[in-house]
Order: structure tokens, then sequence, then C-alpha cells
């Protein structure tokens, strides 16, 4: 039943896109989606597309897995795309009954669909490709610096990786709670708003409690093992830069370049 | 009447990953009134399969029919078999939620939409047949000790008078005392009510003493579906597919092997294992 829903959608196989270090996949994120809002022009879009779609091709998952996260997705894209579509003011294409379609609206509408399906894909690429352990380790490392400010980044990193932990654990226990009480007759898809609410009850209440009761075993034995935060802790795998990742971050380097210059200064008619 | 499983296969798999058949063609025919145990180590389907004799899981292909009819008819409530198929999983004190252990109880029969006094009155046999102690009635579940929370949490099945009980591994995590007390009780609410028991357990000591029949369980088959002494009888084939035979068979299969008597190595429960070892000292 419920297990099958899959978060922390990591998918297992061996490519130069997984053995990356999680850090340059961060950072890589980061620029693409900046480069998704730099570029202006069409051709930026084209390049954007086409860098993808290599590092897709480099990273061996099947592209249905991509297209999984646009699923859930494709009712935010629909309802921007329609309100860019009607709602920009400007030269006036067409008009359907009270609603007008503009030419600007036209160019923005698809703009901003691209721009967010390129968007959900690209960072899909790196959830896919990046187990969350990896993730959040990269994530303590890169934010690192920030500890001068006094931000606890080793605790936030420890938490985000015991919260993606229990994920599939709590989810299993939902499962069986949720039979548990339907053998005794409940039902939690019958009847009005308020009435599935009040059906929740018997499936929140022991979740809960049974959370707290793995969140108090997990502390205790946290700090049987010495547990005392950050301070001094090593890695067992450390992360550390290869050879490859310089090199991925060259051609990313190259890639926003790339994309400033085509996506600012190449017009739209020039490639159509 | 009774429950029968015509070929059911089940298979889960969440698209991403290999297919795994966790029942693989089983038939089952679980008469009325009979103590059956389903053994089988962690992983064989046993789980599984008790969960498609409510309904809450659906086979792939096979049929289940209760009573002659089939439960995954379009016109045959789900909800009246849950009642009439009791289902406690293991844990069972992990699935209390109400404030106190009574209105628990009455979560069962209240969804089968009865009336409050029918209800309540049900809720209260139930807990007087688990032999929980009046004083607990009106505790919080979560105050109750391990051993009677799994009371109370049976009482919970109870109280919906189904005629088939299935109890998966209702002694896992209790200490020896809570474990007698537990399968005591279970005993004793099959002679009492009649009803048809389903004891899941991957322990063989737990099942031998109390059941009429044993189905071992496989990979998702069963591999042997009998007596008990004729099930035991399958000790080598036993231990490798993970299992073990009673303590006392293990005993008296030791004692035959170092060669003191010609014993009878049949024996499932302690009380026959005394007479045989007497019969064979006076022999001797």
């Amino acid at each position: 039943m419920i297990r099958d829903i899959t978060l922390g959608q990591y998918y297992q196989t061996d490519s130069i896109v997984h053995r990356l270090d999680p850090r340059v996949k961060i950072v890589a994120t980061l620029v693409f989606i900046c480069s998704l809002f730099v570029v202006e022009q069409a051709a930026g879009y084209v390049a954007a597309v086409l860098f993808l779609a290599a590092v897709i091709r480099a990273s061996h998952v099947p592209f249905r897995f991509m297209m999984r996260g646009m699923r859930a997705i494709l009712f935010l894209l629909l309802i921007t795309f329609f309100f860019n579509l009607f709602l920009t003011p400007g030269e006036a294409v067409f008009s359907l009954w009270k609603l007008t379609v503009t030419e600007e609206g036209i160019t923005l509408a698809v703009k901003m669909a691209v721009r967010l399906s390129l968007l959900i894909i690209g960072s899909s690429v790196m959830t896919l490709t990046t187990t969350p352990n990896n993730l959040t380790d990269g994530l303590e490392k890169l934010l690192r610096p920030l500890q001068r400010f006094r931000v606890p980044v080793h605790e936030v990193a420890m938490m985000m990786s015991i919260a993606l932990r229990f994920i599939p654990i709590l989810l299993e226990e939902t499962d069986k709670i949720m039979k548990a009480q339907m053998a005794r007759g409940a039902s939690f898809d019958e009847g009005n708003l308020i009435q599935k609410a009040k059906s929740m009850v018997p499936l929140l209440v022991p979740l809960f409690i049974s959370a707290f009761r793995r969140a108090n075993d997990l502390a205790m034995a946290m700090e049987a093992r010495c547990y005392r935060g950050g301070e001094g802790r090593t890695k067992m795998k450390p992360l550390h830069y290869e050879k490859r990742d310089y090199v991925t971050y060259l051609v990313l380097g190259v890639y926003l370049a790339a994309c400033i210059v085509v996506g600012r200064v190449v017009p739209w008619g020039s490639i159509l | 009447m009774a429950l029968i499983l015509d070929h059911v296969t089940y298979e889960y798999g969440n698209g991403t990953e290999l297919l795994v058949r966790a029942l693989n063609d089983v038939s089952l025919v679980i008469p009325d009134g009979q103590f059956i145990g389903l053994i089988g180590h962690t992983g064989s389907g046993k789980s599984t399969l008790v969960q498609h004799l409510n309904g809450l899981l659906k086979p792939t292909s096979g049929n289940i029919y209760y009573n002659g009819e089939d439960i995954h008819d379009r016109d045959f409530s789900k909800k009246r078999l849950r009642s009439k198929v009791g289902l406690v999983f293991q844990y069972p004190e992990h699935q209390l939620f109400e404030t106190d252990v009574f209105t628990d109880v009455c979560f069962g029969p209240k969804n089968l939409g009865l009336d409050k006094k029918e209800v309540q009155l049900r809720a209260f046999q139930a807990l007087k047949q688990v032999g929980l102690p009046d004083d607990c009635f009106y505790q919080p579940p979560f105050d109750l000790s391990g051993g009677q929370k799994r009371r109370a949490a049976i009482a919970g099945v109870l109280a919906m008078k189904p005629e088939v009980l299935i109890l998966d591994e209702p002694t896992a995590g209790l200490d020896p005392k809570g474990r007698d007390e537990i399968l005591d009780l279970v005993a004793s609410l099959r002679k009492e009510n009649g009803m048809t028991v389903i004891l899941v357990s991957h322990s063989m000591d737990d099942v031998a003493e109390y059941v009429d029949r044993i189905v071992v369980m496989n990979k998702g088959s069963v591999c042997y579906d009998d007596e008990p002494k004729q099930v035991f009888a399958h000790k080598e084939e036993l231990e490798a597919i993970g299992l073990s035979v009673p303590q006392v068979t293990d005993i008296m299969h030791a004692l035959k092997k170092a060669g003191w008597w010609s014993a009878d190595t049949s024996v499932i429960t302690i009380e026959e294992a005394k007479k045989e070892i007497l019969r064979q000292l006076r022999k001797g």
C-alpha cells in the first residue's frame, strides 16, 4: 500500500555522475538552476537542455525516473502556465471571453514552463544519483564556513540525515498501523472531510508514540556511543576531491559562461 | 463452513526493483474450529498469508473463499469479513490509541455500527475473557505492562466476536511468563468459544503443545501441512529451512543418536517425553 511511495529516490547504479563528490553535485545543481534564470534567449535554453541531456546520459538513470518528479508538479506547472498566458499585459493576440492572450504572455508562459521543468529534472538528477547520506555529508562540508557565524552546521546536517533515515521506517510503520486498525473495522477513505480527519486519530496516535519511542531509543544509543555533537568528530569516509571533480567544476564554469553569452546575446530570431 | 485459499499467489514490487513473489500458489482449507500453527522463518510469507485471510491484501492470482463466498467479490463486505476473521498483528500494543483501555476495546465493535450498549457489553466481555484485572479497564493503555497491553489489544479484536482468530507472533518480545500466559489464554479462548485459531510463529515450542495442525511455510510456499507429530518427523528438513523441532523432540533425537535406547522420537511435549523416558528406564 503506502510502501510504494518512494522518497529520497536514490537510483542505484554505477556511473561517473554517481561517483562524483556530493559537493560538486550540489554546486552543479545550483549553477544549473542559476543558469536557467540567467538566460533570456531561446539559444540559452537549447544549451541548458543539451547540458542536462548529456548529464542524464552519463548518469545511466532511465529517463522515466526523471519524469516521476515531473508528475508531482504537473498541476503547479499547468497553473503557472495558464496564469502567465492570460494575465500578462501586452499586445493582444486573441481574446477568449474575458481572457486575453498576449504575445508577451505566450513568451513568458513558455519560458516559465521550460524553466520549471528543467529545474525539477535537473534537481532530480542530483537526488537520483546521490544517497541521502552523501547529500547531507556534502551539505555539511559546503556549509562549514558558516560555523564561524555560530550556525550549528553539523547539528543541522545530523538532523537532516536522521529525518531522511526515518522516512522509510515511519512509512512502513504507518502501513502496519493502518492495517491493524483496518483489521478492527476502521476505514480511512469513507465519509466527508471531518470524518476522514477523525479517522486519522487511530493512525496518528500510535504513529506519534512510536516515533517518540524511536527518537528516545536513538538518542540513548547515540549517548551510549558518546556522541557529543560535531566538535572534533572525524568521518569514516571523509570527502575529498578527485581529478574528475575538478574537471567537473571546470566544465560547469564553461557551461555557465556559455549560457550567459549565448542566452543573453544571441537573440530569439537568429536560431529560428 | 471454512476459509479456503485456492491457488493464491501474491507478488509485489514498486515497479523499480525486481518483482518479489511473497506467496507462491498456496492452497489451504481451514475448517471451523481447528487450531492451526502457521510456522516459517522471517520472510517466509506467513504474515503475508494471514493478511490475505481478512482481505487486507488482494492476491495477484487465485481466490479466497469465506463460507463459500469469494471475499473479493464486489458485493462482499470487507468490514463484515474483518469482524468475522479477527487478525491481531505482531506487537499489537503499538496500535492502542484511546485514552483508556475500555474505550480502545470499544473501537472495533463501534466500527461495526452496533449500538452503544452492545458495544460496551462486548468490550466488557472481551476484557473479562482476556483476564485483565478490573482496575486496568479505565487506565491509559500506555500505563499497562507489556503482557497486559497485549491482552488489551487482543481484547480489541475479540470484542468484534470473530469466528476465526488469527494471531501474528503473539509472543514476540514477551518474557517467558508473559509468553506462557498469552498461549494459555489463546488455548482457553479457543476451548470456550469454539473459535478457529491460527497462531503464526517461528517457534515450534510455542505451538507444539496446543495446535491440531501445523502448516510450515518456506519461501512463499507451503512445504508441510500435517499433524504436529508428522511434521516434526522431518527434523533435518525443518532445520535445513531455518526452523527447529521442539526442544524435547530434539533431546529424544539426541538420546537415540547417542545409542542410549531405541527412543520414540515422535515425542513433542514435555509430558510425553517424561512418560517415554520413564517407560524406557523401566524397560532397561
